[in-house]
C-alpha cells in the first residue's frame, strides 16, 4: 500500500514543526558528512526513565521502544513522512503489488534472504509465523494483541515467503506490523516458558545494534552488528542512559557528558537557553500526542454538548500556550496531528470568547448562583480535573483554566494524583470528571481510533478498548467500521476527516494543542532525524555517525 | 547469651511477618497499580490490560496474593520484578554495590571528620572553633541536599570542569581512578549532613563524659590527658554513637535518593522509587524485607555492641 508524502503544513505548523528552522541548518550542514567505512565511536542518548523490557512483544513504554529499534527490525518500518519502507519484508504488501487480496483478507509476504540474527542463525519466515503465534499464546503475557488476533491460516510457503488470511479486512494492521518486531523461533521457542526466558535479559534480534551489557539503573550498551543486512552501523556503540532528573539530564548535556537529550528531551523553560549552548544543536519536533481536556461524558457537569462549546470558548489557549509552553507546540483541532495523511485542515478554529460562552450557557438555561457558579436542574457547573500530580508545567495550565473558567460561572477544581493512581481505574474505568492529558490517539500513520471513540470501546461500560470520555455516536461507529476495512487511501481519508469533523462537533474531547519534543543534539552527528510515527527519535540509530 | 539471642530472632521473626503484612496490604490497596504505565501506551486496550492483569495475577483476591507469595518467600522465591522481569534478589543486588560504596564512603568521611569535629568542640568549649562548628553543623544540615548536589555540579562540573556531572563511571572505561572520580562530588555531598549530625551528637555525648567522675579520677591519678582522652573519654562518648550506627545500618540498603537522582546513581534509593511509582509490587516488597531484616539486625548488633563496650551490661 503506497502512502501518500505529507500534506502540506500550514504556516504556524512549519514554524513549530521546524523549529525555527535551527535542526535545518545544523543537520544540513552535517547530512552531508560521509559516513566512515567501518563503526566508529559512541553516541549516549540521555532518557529520564530507564529502559528495562527487552522482549519487543511485552508491554513497554517509549524508553523501551528506542532500544528495540536497535536491537530488532519489524517486516516494515515507518518513515518521518508517512510512508512505509520494507525492512525484513523485500516490499511492503499492498492491494497494488499483490501482497494484499482486493477484498484485503489474503496477505502474502516475502522475506529478505540475507538476514541473519545477531547469533548468525538465518532469519526465516518461520521466525515471522512464530513471532506473530506468540503474540496470541494465551499463557504469553503480550503488549497488545490487536489485529494479531485477526490472522488465520498462517502458512510458511517457503523459507522466505508466508501467507495468511485475516478474519476480516484491516487497514490497520499494516500499521500494527510496522511496530511488530520480530523474535528469533530458535531461542524463544526453546524455553519452556518465553515470559522469564533469559532472552528478555539478553536479547537477539537482526537490528543494526547487539546486545552489550546494562548495568542496572544506570545504562544499557549496545554494540554495532558487523553481519547487519542494512546500511550502517556507523556507530562502534550506542548507549542509552537513565537520567532521572530534568535539570540534571540539562546539564549532562551541557557538559557534553551525553549526546543527545531523548524522549522528554529539554523543557521548554530552557529552550532558550539551550539554543545559545556552543556545540549544541536544539530542534523542536512535533509529536502525534495531542494535549486536550478529556471529559466524562457520563457526569452531569459536562454531559451537554452547550457546556462543552462554552467551557471551549472559555479557553484561553493561546495564553496557555505561550505562557507556560514558551509559544513551542500548536494549537490542535483534532486528535490527529497536523503531520497525518488524513488530518483535516478545514476544522473550525477555536475562538476565545468569554462572552460567547456566557451566551451559550445562558441560553442553554445554566443559571449563575450567588457565588457566581452557574447550576441547571439542581446540577452545579462544578467538575474536578486530574493530571499527574508534580508535573507542574501542566499544574500551571490547569491554573490558568480555573481563572478561565471560572469567569464564565463554572468552578474548575483541581484534583492531581500520582500517574501510578490517576492512569489506573480512575481513568480506565472513567471515575474523573475531566482530565488533562496527552494522548497519541493513531497507530503509527494510521488513524484508526476505534479504540478511542467507537461505543463498544468505553470500559466503564464492559467495552474493550480505550474510550474514557465514554464518547458513543452511531455514525462515527459506523464509519470507524468503514474506515477500518477500507484500503483506498482517498476514500480512507474521507472517512477520517468526517470522523474528525464528528468529534469536533461533539466536543468529545477539548483539544488544546499538539506536542512538540525540544531535543538536543551534539554538533557534528549526524543521521539524527526525528520520526513522528514511532515512538522514540532512536528509530534510525544504525543511520548515525559523527561527523569527522 | 544463647538464650538471649534465640529470643531476640524469635521476636524478629514475628515483627518481620507483621511488617510484610502490613507492608503487603498497604502497597496493595494503594490506589493504581502495575499496568497504570500503560494506559496511555499507544496500541494498547482495555482487552489487553485485563488479559495482562489476569496472566499476572492481580485479579486475585488480595489474602490469595499475599498467601501465595509469603509461601514462595519462606522456599526462596522473592518473585521476579514486574519491570525488569528478573528475580528480585537480583534486581536488588544489582542496585547494591552501588549504594554500598557510596554509603561507606560518604559514612567514612562523616565518622571521621564529624568525629574529629565534635571531640574537638567538646574540648574547647566555647571557643571559636566550637563556635565556628555549631553554626556549620547548622547551616550543613539546613542546606537541601538537591540544592547543594546542584551547586558542585554546577560549581565544578559546569564552571571548573574537575568532576563529573553524575554517573557512577564513564562507560567503557572502568577503571579504578576513574571510578573514584566520579565518587568525589556525591560520596562530600551526602557526607556533608552526616557529618553534622555525626559532630553534634560526638559533641554532646563527650560533654557529657568529660564531667563524670571516673575522668576526673582518672585525672585525679595522673593519667596523661591523652590516655584519659582515649581511654576513658572517647570510649564510653563512643556508647551511644554505636547506637547511631548500628540504626545507620538500614540505610546501606536504602540509599540516599536525593544525592542518588541529583548524581545519576544507580543504587536502592532510586531503585525504591522507581519500583514504587511503577507499583513493581515483588521489587517494593523485597527492598521492604530487605530493610525490615537490616534494622532488627542493626539493633540485635547494636545490643551485642554495647555488652562489648560496657562491661556493665550482661546479656541474658
Amino acid at each position: 500500500m503506497a502512502y501518500p508524502a505529507l500534506p502540506s503544513l500550514d504556516r504556524r505548523a512549519l514554524l513549530g514543526v521546524a523549529g525555527a528552522a535551527l535542526l535545518g541548518t545544523g543537520a544540513r550542514a552535517q547530512g552531508t558528512a560521509k559516513p566512515p567505512p567501518a563503526p566508529k565511536g559512541q553516541v549516549i542518548v540521555g532518557l529520564s526513565q530507564e529502559p528495562t523490557r527487552f522482549n519487543p512483544l511485552m508491554p513497554a513504554i517509549e524508553v523501551d521502544q528506542g532500544v528495540w529499534w536497535n536491537l530488532f527490525s519489524p517486516l516494515w518500518n515507518v518513515l518521518p513522512d508517512g510512508t512505509f519502507s520494507a525492512v525484513l519484508a523485500k516490499e511492503v504488501p499492498s492491494l497494488a503489488n499483490g501482497g494484499i487480496s482486493a477484498d484485503g483478507l489474503n496477505w502474502r509476504v516475502r522475506l529478505r534472504d540475507d538476514v541473519k540474527w545477531h547469533d548468525g542463525k538465518p532469519f526465516t519466515a518461520e521466525d515471522v509465523k512464530f513471532t506473530i503465534e506468540l503474540v496470541t499464546n494465551p499463557k504469553f503475557r503480550a503488549g497488545s494483541r490487536a489485529g494479531h488476533d485477526m490472522v488465520r491460516d498462517l502458512t510458511v510457503v517457503g523459507p522466505h515467503e508466508l501467507t495468511w488470511k485475516m478474519s476480516a479486512a484491516n487497514a490497520v494492521y499494516i500499521s500494527r506490523l510496522a511496530w511488530t518486531f520480530m523474535v528469533p523461533k530458535h531461542i524463544l521457542g526453546a524455553v519452556a516458558d518465553p515470559n522469564d526466558a533469559p532472552f528478555n535479559n539478553a536479547p537477539v534480534g537482526t537490528g543494526p545494534f547487539m546486545w552489550g551489557e546494562r548495568v542496572a539503573g544506570d545504562h544499557v550498551l549496545l554494540r554495532a552488528n558487523p553481519h547487519y543486512f542494512g546500511d550502517g552501523p556507523y556507530l562502534e556503540r550506542l548507549v542509552f542512559k537513565y537520567i532521572p532528573d530534568m535539570t540534571v539530564m540539562y546539564t549532562q548535556f551541557r557538559t557534553g557528558e551525553i549526546d543527545y537529550t531523548s524522549i522528554q528531551g529539554i523543557t521548554p523553560d530552557r529552550y532558550a537557553e539551550a539554543r545559545k549552548l556552543p556545540g549544541r544543536i536544539i530542534s523542536v519536533n512535533p509529536s502525534a500526542s495531542i494535549e486536550s481536556i478529556t471529559p466524562n461524558l457520563e457526569m452531569p457537569q459536562v454531559s451537554e454538548l452547550a457546556v462543552r462549546q462554552a467551557l471551549y470558548y472559555g479557553m484561553n489557549k493561546k495564553a496557555i500556550i505561550d505562557a507556560i509552553y514558551y509559544g513551542l507546540p500548536t494549537p490542535a483541532e483534532s486528535f490527529l496531528p497536523k503531520q497525518s495523511w488524513a488530518y483535516d485542515a478545514g476544522l473550525p478554529k477555536q475562538e476565545y470568547s468569554p462572552a460567547k460562552a456566557n451566551q451559550i450557557l445562558d441560553a442553554a438555561g445554566w443559571v449563575r448562583g450567588s457565588d457566581g457558579i452557574r447550576s441547571k436542574g439542581g446540577v452545579r457547573l462544578a467538575f474536578t480535573n486530574s493530571t499527574t500530580a508534580g508535573n507542574q508545567v501542566r499544574e500551571q495550565a490547569q491554573q490558568l483554566l480555573v481563572q478561565d473558567w471560572k469567569a464564565i460561572g463554572a468552578a474548575m477544581s483541581i484534583k492531581n494524583m500520582p500517574a501510578a493512581v490517576i492512569w489506573g481505574d480512575y481513568f480506565r474505568l472513567s471515575k474523573f470528571d475531566t482530565v488533562m492529558v496527552g494522548v497519541t490517539f493513531g497507530i503509527g500513520p494510521d488513524p484508526d481510533v476505534t479504540d478511542r471513540f467507537a461505543s463498544t470501546a468505553i470500559p466503564a461500560k464492559g467495552g474493550s478498548g480505550r474510550n474514557t470520555t465514554q464518547f458513543a455516536n452511531a455514525k462515527v461507529d459506523k464509519l470507524l467500521r468503514e474506515g477500518i476495512a477500507e484500503f483506498d487511501l482517498a476514500k480512507r481519508k474521507a472517512i477520517y476527516v468526517a470522523i474528525q469533523q464528528e468529534v469536533r462537533n461533539d466536543l468529545a474531547i477539548l483539544p488544546m494543542f499538539q506536542y512538540a519534543t525540544i531535543e538536543g543534539v551534539k554538533q557534528g552527528l549526524v543521521g539524527y532525524k526525528p520520526n513522528i510515527n514511532a515512538l522514540s527519535n532512536c528509530w534510525n540509530c544504525g543511520s548515525w555517525s559523527w561527523a569527522s | 547469651m544463647a538464650g538471649y539471642l534465640a529470643r531476640r530472632l524469635g521476636q524478629s521473626l514475628l515483627l518481620l511477618w507483621l511488617v510484610s503484612m502490613i507492608a503487603f496490604a498497604i502497597l496493595h490497596l494503594a490506589p493504581g497499580g502495575p499496568l497504570s504505565q500503560f494506559a496511555l501506551t499507544p496500541g494498547m486496550s482495555e482487552a489487553d490490560m485485563q488479559r495482562l492483569a489476569h496472566q499476572m495475577g492481580l485479579d486475585r483476591a488480595l489474602p490469595v496474593q499475599y498467601a501465595e507469595w509469603a509461601w514462595r518467600l519462606l522456599s526462596g522465591d522473592w518473585g521476579r520484578s514486574y519491570r525488569d522481569n528478573q528475580p528480585v534478589l537480583l534486581v536488588i543486588f544489582s542496585h547494591l554495590a552501588a549504594t554500598f560504596e557510596l554509603m561507606l564512603s560518604s559514612t567514612v568521611i562523616a565518622v571521621l571528620l564529624g568525629s574529629w569535629v565534635g571531640v574537638l568542640g567538646a574540648l574547647r568549649r566555647h571557643s571559636m572553633f566550637d563556635a565556628l562548628s555549631t553554626v556549620g553543623a547548622m547551616v550543613a544540615l539546613s542546606i537541601p541536599t538537591f540544592w547543594f548536589g546542584l551547586i558542585v555540579i554546577y560549581v565544578f562540573s559546569v564552571k571548573l570542569g574537575w568532576l563529573p556531572a553524575g554517573s557512577r563511571f564513564t562507560v567503557g572505561d572502568g577503571s579504578f581512578l576513574d571510578f573514584l572520580h566520579h565518587l568525589i562530588a556525591p560520596s562530600l555531598v551526602l557526607a556533608l549532613v552526616t557529618i553534622a549530625i555525626w559532630s553534634r551528637y560526638m559533641r554532646a555525648a563527650m560533654l557529657e563524659v568529660i564531667n563524670q567522675d571516673f575522668v576526673r579520677t582518672a585525672r585525679a591519678k595522673g593519667l596523661p590527658e591523652r590516655v584519659i582522652l582515649t581511654r576513658h573519654t572517647i570510649r564510653n562518648a563512643m556508647l551511644p554513637m554505636i547506637t547511631i550506627a548500628g540504626l545507620q545500618l538500614p540505610t546501606l540498603l536504602s540509599g540516599a535518593l536525593v544525592t542518588e537522582t541529583v548524581f545519576t546513581w544507580p543504587g536502592m534509593g532510586r531503585l525504591f522509587l522507581d519500583s514504587i511509582s511503577y507499583r513493581d509490587y515483588p521489587t517494593v516488597m523485597g527492598i521492604l524485607m530487605c530493610s525490615a531484616l537490616l534494622v532488627l539486625l542493626g539493633n540485635l548488633l547494636a545490643d551485642l555492641c554495647y555488652a562489648v563496650a560496657d562491661p556493665r551490661i550482661r546479656l541474658d
